[in-house]
């Protein structure tokens, strides 16, 4: 058996920040855990630019953005084992981990970080009908293989989705000699950074075609095209009549991302439907005390400064649990996706504990120009209006934030003592309503 | 010279092999395909079935009643997994409850032990997800669950460890029969040429056709396409037991059952194709069987779906099984038409093949070194917290996990490259390990799975497979250095 004050599971951005910013808030016995042969998560496969611009103000690739983060930990003495999978967390924080060098590893945590990253949605998911050929690969598989391997999975490729890593591969299959043949993408915009299908559809000449998807692959042993067809914006379904055959070789799938949180489960960490990570508060504690989380294991970013923003705080405050007894917080304010929204993180807002500032990451469920954004809290006393804000565009394929202060929270809960719920809502109200109180 | 050349590596010829292993004879399966069971055994229901369904006097009831309890033994001596569930068939309506009991005194007819009819306590009681609509249900106590890929291999590993021979991509193009009259044949592949005694035609879709090339009788098998959605395992505890509706003309109808490992299996549904080989999917057909299951099952997720799939069934003109010496080629028998239960059957199809055989003047000699058992694979999840810290001291390649869904180990997955038969591809590992049948479906572990074939097998890496063949899974290296740097420029040098 061994023994941590902490023990962060993933050696992404998201867990390097945790382990740091935990050292830094005086937590010393730190234990990373990495399943993969190396630190850094996924950056170590995102050779492209564009990472930091936010935390660092500078525009670095995937693996220097990734070196920072390792070497921060490496010259604190942050312990870090890798390749190393951990089985099991158990809600008393025992961790249940192997590797080759030791076996066996039962490891106790006064706390844990969860920071497990995410995983590509499959074919399997979005029900691709046809013939299951080689060839078919998620986006982010591909991306490995080029990156890291060092091997083309294809020559002549069509994307489904619009999702950042497939305009990512689409324009580095293209350097490497692939012909792009076409993005799909099933809804009316796509769910990628702006910026990229500028830098990597519109700067290379790929055609993105929106309202459409894959009706059938096709191929018994290596695939051979697909059946794609225009879909209904309204219904998402395949209008009759608009197949079209298109030849292909590969077929990379883009089609969205899920947090991986079977670990989370295995621990009894309640999990929110709709972002299927932790439910969690502004610290970043997750249901199960002394258990915390940040990144893409909580919900998906399309940044990584603010994975690493989330990491962060969460190596705070598993610190915090660590180092200082811990009253039990009395008020708590649930946040709540209204009209136009999808999700707002973090869940549960601890005002008594909360930080001077905090950020709300939400996504809107479609495209919003010109539109005000409204984030309004509830009492016991009735509605007030913590701020708005209209912004020139909304999409779904961008997180947005929102920033509340301490003082403000407190000035709207005034002599709130919780005995009534709270709820924070963050909406897109439709234009007319009346939101002023 | 062989005795017998079994045509066809499902899990017919492989029972049949392993069940002609037990005697002095010299045997071989040839397969088309790169591995065993990758036609309609890799895509079926993976029911062991009661038997209560088959027309009295029928094969199919006959070999279905006979192989059922055979699954016991067979399953102790081969390390498969096997889970006797029980099954129900449910009526919706009270006018189906005609049909159950049509369906009871079939199955006693039939000589089905442990059936019950259920009232609605009763059914609620064992199945508490199932339809408000389900009235009443036909229970089949000795009715189970097993991987029928997983049989498969172990029925060919356990026949190869017991002398029978095995070759793969190895496409039956022509039989000859060299006199005419005595059991005596050529069977030519692209590479292969292999003279011997009897045939047994176990070429399942395709035996049709098999009998033809032979000068056999003429018979029609239609395929036809059953599609299944493969759903995650947390859902797999919402059926206890294998759940049909009441059956129609074109099958048993869409059934909702657990799997040995623990997922959700709904399907099939059943339709004639004309391309034996046409294994694809539908919107249609995925569609119809998620309605389909609803109707028994309301409450499973269809989003939680992990991958879907098409079987073909052989379906025979006169719906029996078509086991038989054929009436114009002396020496060879057919293993034909083995649609549902086939899988149920087949234990009861070999011995049955065996006896045909030796009556048709194939002498069998028991061996007395036949060794029945299968030596069990290792299973790193299955195992507890002490036996795991032992293997991994023992063997290190047990500690690296390179399936992170379904936790397979590099042990696993060289144990399953170097074991008799050993997996050639990635979807040779996958069905002997369960790499890559987890959710993310091997997204994280195929470049692993493939770096570990590639060493194992001492091949490149773009000379891997999914599945043999030109199934291939990289197209080349990428551009050298020298070459990418002078596109790099377009780029500012950071892709």
């Amino acid at each position: 058996m061994e023994a941590y004050d902490l023990v962060v599971i993933g050696a992404g951005p998201a867990g390097l920040a945790a382990a740091v910013a935990a050292y830094e808030a005086g937590v010393k016995k730190i234990l990373l855990i990495e399943r993969d042969r190396e630190p850094g998560g996924i950056l170590e496969q995102c050779i492209h630019n564009g990472f930091g611009l936010f935390y660092f103000g500078e525009d670095l690739t995937g693996p220097e953005y990734a070196a920072r983060f390792i070497q921060r930990v490496q010259e604190r003495g942050i312990a870090i084992k890798l390749n190393t999978m951990v089985l099991e967390v158990t809600p008393d924080k025992w961790i249940i981990a192997v590797n080759k060098a030791d076996g066996l590893l039962k490891i106790k945590a006064k706390a844990v970080v969860l920071a497990m990253g995410c995983r590509e949605r499959t074919r399997g998911a979005i029900f691709i009908p046809g013939t299951r050929p080689a060839g078919v690969i998620t986006a982010g598989t591909a991306q490995r293989f080029v990156n890291m391997e060092g091997y083309l999975p294809g020559k002549e490729v069509v994307i489904l989705g619009s999702g950042d890593i497939g305009l990512i591969m689409a324009r580095r299959l293209t350097l490497e000699g692939a012909k792009v043949k076409m993005v799909l993408e099933l809804l009316p915009y796509s769910s990628g950074l702006t910026r990229n299908i500028v830098q990597c559809l519109q700067d290379f000449g790929i055609p993105l075609l929106f309202n459409h998807t894959v009706v059938a692959i096709h191929g018994r042993q290596r695939i051979t095209g697909v059946t794609i067809a225009e879909v209904d914006p309204a219904t998402k379904k395949p209008k009759p009549g608009t197949e079209r055959l298109v030849s292909c070789d590969t077929l990379l799938l883009s089609v969205g991302l899920i947090p991986e949180n079977e670990l989370s489960r295995q621990a009894g960490i309640a999990l929110d439907p709709v972002t299927k990570g932790p439910v969690v508060d502004d610290g970043m504690a997750t249901s199960v005390e002394g258990i915390f989380a940040g990144g893409n294991v909580v919900h998906v970013h399309d940044l990584v400064d603010n994975v690493t923003r989330e990491g962060e705080i969460a190596g705070r405050s598993a610190a915090r649990y660590i180092l200082t007894a811990k009253p039990v917080p009395s008020l708590k304010i649930n946040t709540k996706a209204g009209a136009g929204v999808t999700y707002v993180v973090p869940q549960l807002i601890h005002p008594q504990q909360m930080a001077e500032e905090l950020v709300l990451s939400f996504r809107v469920n479609q495209v919003f120009k010109d539109q005000k954004l409204v984030v309004a809290l509830a009492t016991g006393q009735g509605h007030k209006i913590l701020g708005t804000k209209k912004r020139m565009i909304m999409v779904p394929g961008e997180m947005q934030e929102f920033k509340v202060k301490k003082e403000d929270l407190w000035a709207a809960l005034g002599q709130e003592d919780g005995s009534s719920p709270l709820e924070l809502t963050v909406s897109v109200p439709e234009e007319g309503e009346d939101h002023d109180v | 010279m062989y005795d017998v050349v079994v045509i066809g590596g499902g899990v017919i010829g492989c029972s049949i092999a392993r069940e002609l292993s037990r005697y002095a004879l010299r045997v071989c399966v040839v397969e088309k395909e790169a591995d065993v069971g990758c036609g309609t055994s890799k895509a079926n229901s993976a029911i062991i079935h009661a038997g209560y369904d088959a027309a009295p006097g029928s094969l199919k009831a006959k070999l279905n009643v006979e192989g059922n309890p055979l699954f016991t033994e067979l399953c102790q001596d081969l390390a498969v997994p096997f889970k006797r569930t029980g099954s129900i068939v449910v009526a919706l309506d009270e006018k189906e409850v005609a049909d159950l009991e049509a369906l009871y005194e079939r199955g006693r007819k039939n000589r089905v032990p442990g059936l019950r009819l259920l009232d609605q306590t009763a059914l609620r009681a064992l199945e508490p997800h199932i339809s408000d609509q389900a009235v009443a249900a036909l229970y089949a106590e000795t009715a189970g669950i097993i991987c029928p890929f997983t049989l498969t291999i172990a029925l060919a590993e356990n026949a190869y460890a017991n002398g029978v021979e095995f070759f793969f991509n190895a496409e039956v193009k022509k039989v000859y029969a060299l006199r005419p009259g005595a059991p005596r044949f050529l069977v030519k592949t692209d590479h292969l040429c292999l003279e011997t005694r009897y045939i047994v035609n176990a070429a399942g879709v395709h035996a049709d056709n098999i009998s033809r090339l032979a000068g056999g009788d003429s018979f029609y098998l239609t395929p036809r396409r059953g599609e299944y959605c493969l759903l995650d395992k947390d859902q797999g505890s919402l059926a206890r037991t294998v759940i049909f509706q009441v059956p129609t003309k074109m099958g048993k109808g869409v059934l909702v059952a657990p799997t040995i490992e623990g997922n959700l299996l709904i399907g099939p549904n059943a339709h004639n194709i004309e391309d034996k080989e046409d294994t694809g999917t539908t919107a249609a057909g995925l569609a119809e069987i998620i309605a389909g299951a609803k109707r028994a099952l309301p409450s499973f997720d269809a989003q939680k779906t992990i991958t879907s799939f098409a079987g073909l069934r052989a379906v025979p003109p006169q719906r029996d099984f078509l086991i038989y010496a054929d009436s114009k080629v002396k020496g060879l028998i057919h293993a034909a038409g083995i649609e549902s239960p086939g899988l149920t059957a087949a234990p009861a199809v070999a011995k049955l093949v065996r006896e045909i055989l030796a009556a048709d003047g194939l002498k069998c000699k028991p061996k007395r070194n036949f060794n029945p058992q299968r030596p069990p694979v290792i299973r790193f999840s299955d195992l507890s917290f002490e036996e795991q810290s032992k293997l991994v001291r023992r063997d290190p390649s047990y500690g690296r996990i390179i399936c992170r869904c379904e936790t397979v180990t590099e042990g696993e997955i060289i144990a399953a490259i170097r074991r008799p038969l050993g997996a050639r591809d990635l979807d040779g590992v996958k069905r002997r390990t369960r790499a890559g049948m987890g959710r993310c479906q091997g997204g994280f572990c195929s470049p692993r799975v493939m770096e570990l074939l590639a060493r194992e097998l001492k091949l490149p890496l773009t000379q891997v497979t999914k599945q043999g063949g030109s199934s291939y899974l990289l197209a080349g290296p990428t551009k050298a250095p020298e070459e990418t740097g002078k596109k790099g420029a377009t780029n500012n040098g950071s892709l």
